[in-house]
């Protein structure tokens, strides 16, 4: 950002702006001449295109909020005037509704593409945590927008979770009345999540700066996870990734568009358009789908931590399944330091490419058991015993497989360049 | 700088931060204090019920600091049932005269001690579990016709608010 050396621009306008703020130099280092890895793979797109849902749900979501009242006795006849009197109001809510889910499509493919390829690794550790950062800021900020509309689930769903902290031994029942500024959750919750709802995406739009820095500082990881080693190995950033990036997210919006035009309801609940009733709880209280592995990995512990053969108890199952659901992602944090192999893409890892794509499927699978009913059943075995399963295979991959493949798996020779790869592939 | 001063500036650092600190704290604390109910969520914090036009049998539901109030008119098998329960069999052990001021009124928080859910019960045709009171839906927890806990992942008994007897028929909760 500092004042460093500066090639005068043509335009006389451009120069006279540029030569008192470098915004123009500054556009043209870090997204026109940027060197950028040569060998990008589609999955490189999304980072662009969280970005393209994030402005997308700040844009809309300012708007919804300039007809929106967060009040027990208004929020749900506010949200079904926006979508049958406020001209375009079903769509602007459709688009922030399903872009919220999009936007975790686009970031969960995004966190895919940084642990398959080991974008995570040195020298690229606090641009990683900032992404978690993001994503947690993200689910905090999904988890407040589902109450705004005042519906059941709205209700119920934010009951449940604030109940989640009352498992805080000694101090967790006032951290709840503190959160909810009353005996349950009512109006003083719903004004507050709403002033929460504003703030922050524009939280998530520092730490996206932050994060976007720390990525030109270190410079792109690619899907052969070596690093670049001169011109020849890398881009200009402008045409070659604008346009390829342009590209992917006009495919990405048009998937965005068919569910907001033609599904917009089809991953949401009917519940949440019934208003919300504290005197009638539905009977099956299920998270947007993008929360429903962590809502697994909370249900799995059903079962007391004690000192065995005593009656003591020092985790209870509700404080232990809070635990591991906040673990469970607490975890990506240290996830540089429990992947120490020098070798990052999985690629040429080939025991890490398969433990991990069996944690992708684990993962998909526990989004499943965390959609059913307690105690639902799956082959004729109980499903939170599965779920458990799965929870136990997360845990294990993290903090066991990870540290011990970095000691023992020896994988396959790298190339030597970019450069050569790419020419190699050309060649076929 | 001399060993002397650069003691004395440390001390003039350790100071300066600490005192920044305890400013920040003072700051911090109205500002979330103010998040912490407020006068108006307090005051609606009693709630007056008659009783007599409840029939034996029936339950009634009142809202009380916006959270739902079991009240159970118990017929006297209802009651049997209740204190004829051995203390060892219960999770939560706790004795039904210990749970009310009369014994033909049950008073009861109507919310599931798991994770918030109201349980069924109140209306004649609901489910009442398998020990004849109540049944939450959401995790499948039972509860008697004292409102203790029996089966299910609900850790307590329904709480019971505080209320007294304003008159033989008019109860003041809170």
């Amino acid at each position: 950002m500092g004042s460093s050396e500066r090639t005068p621009f043509e335009n006389p306008v451009v120069e006279w702006v540029d030569s008192r703020l470098p915004v123009f130099t500054m556009m043209q280092k870090e997204y026109g001449v940027f060197p950028t890895p040569k060998n990008f793979n589609y999955f490189w797109n999304f980072g662009a295109i969280a970005m393209i849902m994030l402005i997308t749900m700040i844009v809309t979501g300012i708007v919804l909020a300039m007809h929106y009242t967060a009040d027990v006795n208004l929020s749900f006849d506010k949200v079904e005037r926006i979508m049958r009197d406020v001209n375009g109001g079903w769509l602007l809510r459709y688009m922030h509704s399903n872009g919220a889910s999009f936007f975790f499509v686009a970031v969960y493919i995004h966190i895919f593409r940084g642990m398959y390829y080991g974008s995570y690794k040195q020298p690229r550790e606090i641009l990683w945590i900032l992404g978690v950062v993001i994503f947690l800021l993200m689910m905090a900020t999904a988890f407040i927008g589902y109450v705004l509309p005042w519906g059941q689930m709205s209700l119920w769903g934010a009951t449940v979770i604030t109940n989640l902290f009352s498992a805080i031994p000694l101090v967790g029942d006032s951290i709840v009345t503190l959160l909810w500024g009353g005996f349950s959750v009512d109006n003083p919750t719903l004004t507050r999540f709403f002033a929460l709802h504003y703030l922050l995406p524009f939280v998530i739009f520092a730490v996206v700066f932050l994060h976007v820095w720390a990525l030109h500082v270190t410079g792109s990881n690619n899907p052969l996870g070596i690093d670049t080693k001169g011109p020849q190995d890398t881009l200009p950033f402008h045409p070659y990734y604008t346009m390829k990036d342009t590209f992917g997210t006009l495919v990405f919006l048009i998937f965005y568009a068919y569910m907001v035009f033609f599904a917009p309801n089809m991953l949401g609940h009917p519940d949440n358009y019934i208003p919300a009733n504290p005197l009638v709880t539905p009977a099956h209280i299920v998270p947007e789908w993008y929360f429903l592995p962590f809502y697994a990995i909370l249900r799995a512990i059903t079962f007391d931590i004690g000192i065995p053969f005593t009656d003591i108890t020092i985790i209870s199952a509700k404080l232990g399944g809070v635990i591991a659901m906040f673990g469970s992602i607490l975890l990506w944090f240290v996830l540089p330091w429990l992947d120490t192999h020098p070798i990052r893409s999985a690629r040429f890892r080939p025991l890490f490419k398969t433990f991990f794509l069996i944690l992708v499927v684990n993962f998909i699978f526990l989004g499943y058991v965390g959609s059913q009913s307690a105690d639902a059943k799956l082959f004729g075995l109980p499903l939170s015993l599965l779920g458990l399963a799965g929870t136990a295979y997360y845990f294990a991959f993290f903090i066991v497989l990870l540290p011990w493949l970095s000691k023992n798996e020896k994988g396959r020779e790298l190339p030597t360049s970019i450069h050569e790869a790419v020419l190699e592939q050309k060649k076929g | 700088m001399t060993a002397d001063s650069k003691n004395r500036r440390d001390f003039l650092h350790l100071t300066g931060a600490a005192f920044g600190a305890v400013g920040i704290a003072c700051f911090a604390a109205p500002v979330i204090n103010s998040l912490n109910p407020a006068k108006d969520t307090l005051a609606l914090a009693t709630t007056e019920v008659d009783l007599s036009t409840i029939p034996v049998g029936e339950s009634k539901t009142v809202m009380w600091r916006g959270k739902p109030v079991f009240i159970k008119h118990r017929t006297t098998e209802q009651i049997e049932e209740a204190r004829s329960v051995e203390l060892a069999e219960l999770p939560d052990k706790e004795e039904d005269k210990d749970r009310v001021k009369k014994e033909q009124w049950l008073v009861t928080i109507g919310i599931c001690t798991h994770l918030g859910c109201v349980p069924t019960g109140q209306k004649t045709s609901d489910a009442h579990g398998e020990f004849g009171g109540w049944f939450c839906p959401c995790h499948g927890s039972h509860y008697d016709t004292s409102g203790r806990i029996r089966k299910g992942p609900a850790p307590k008994n329904l709480a019971v608010p505080p209320y007294e007897f304003v008159s033989d028929t008019v109860i003041k909760i809170g």
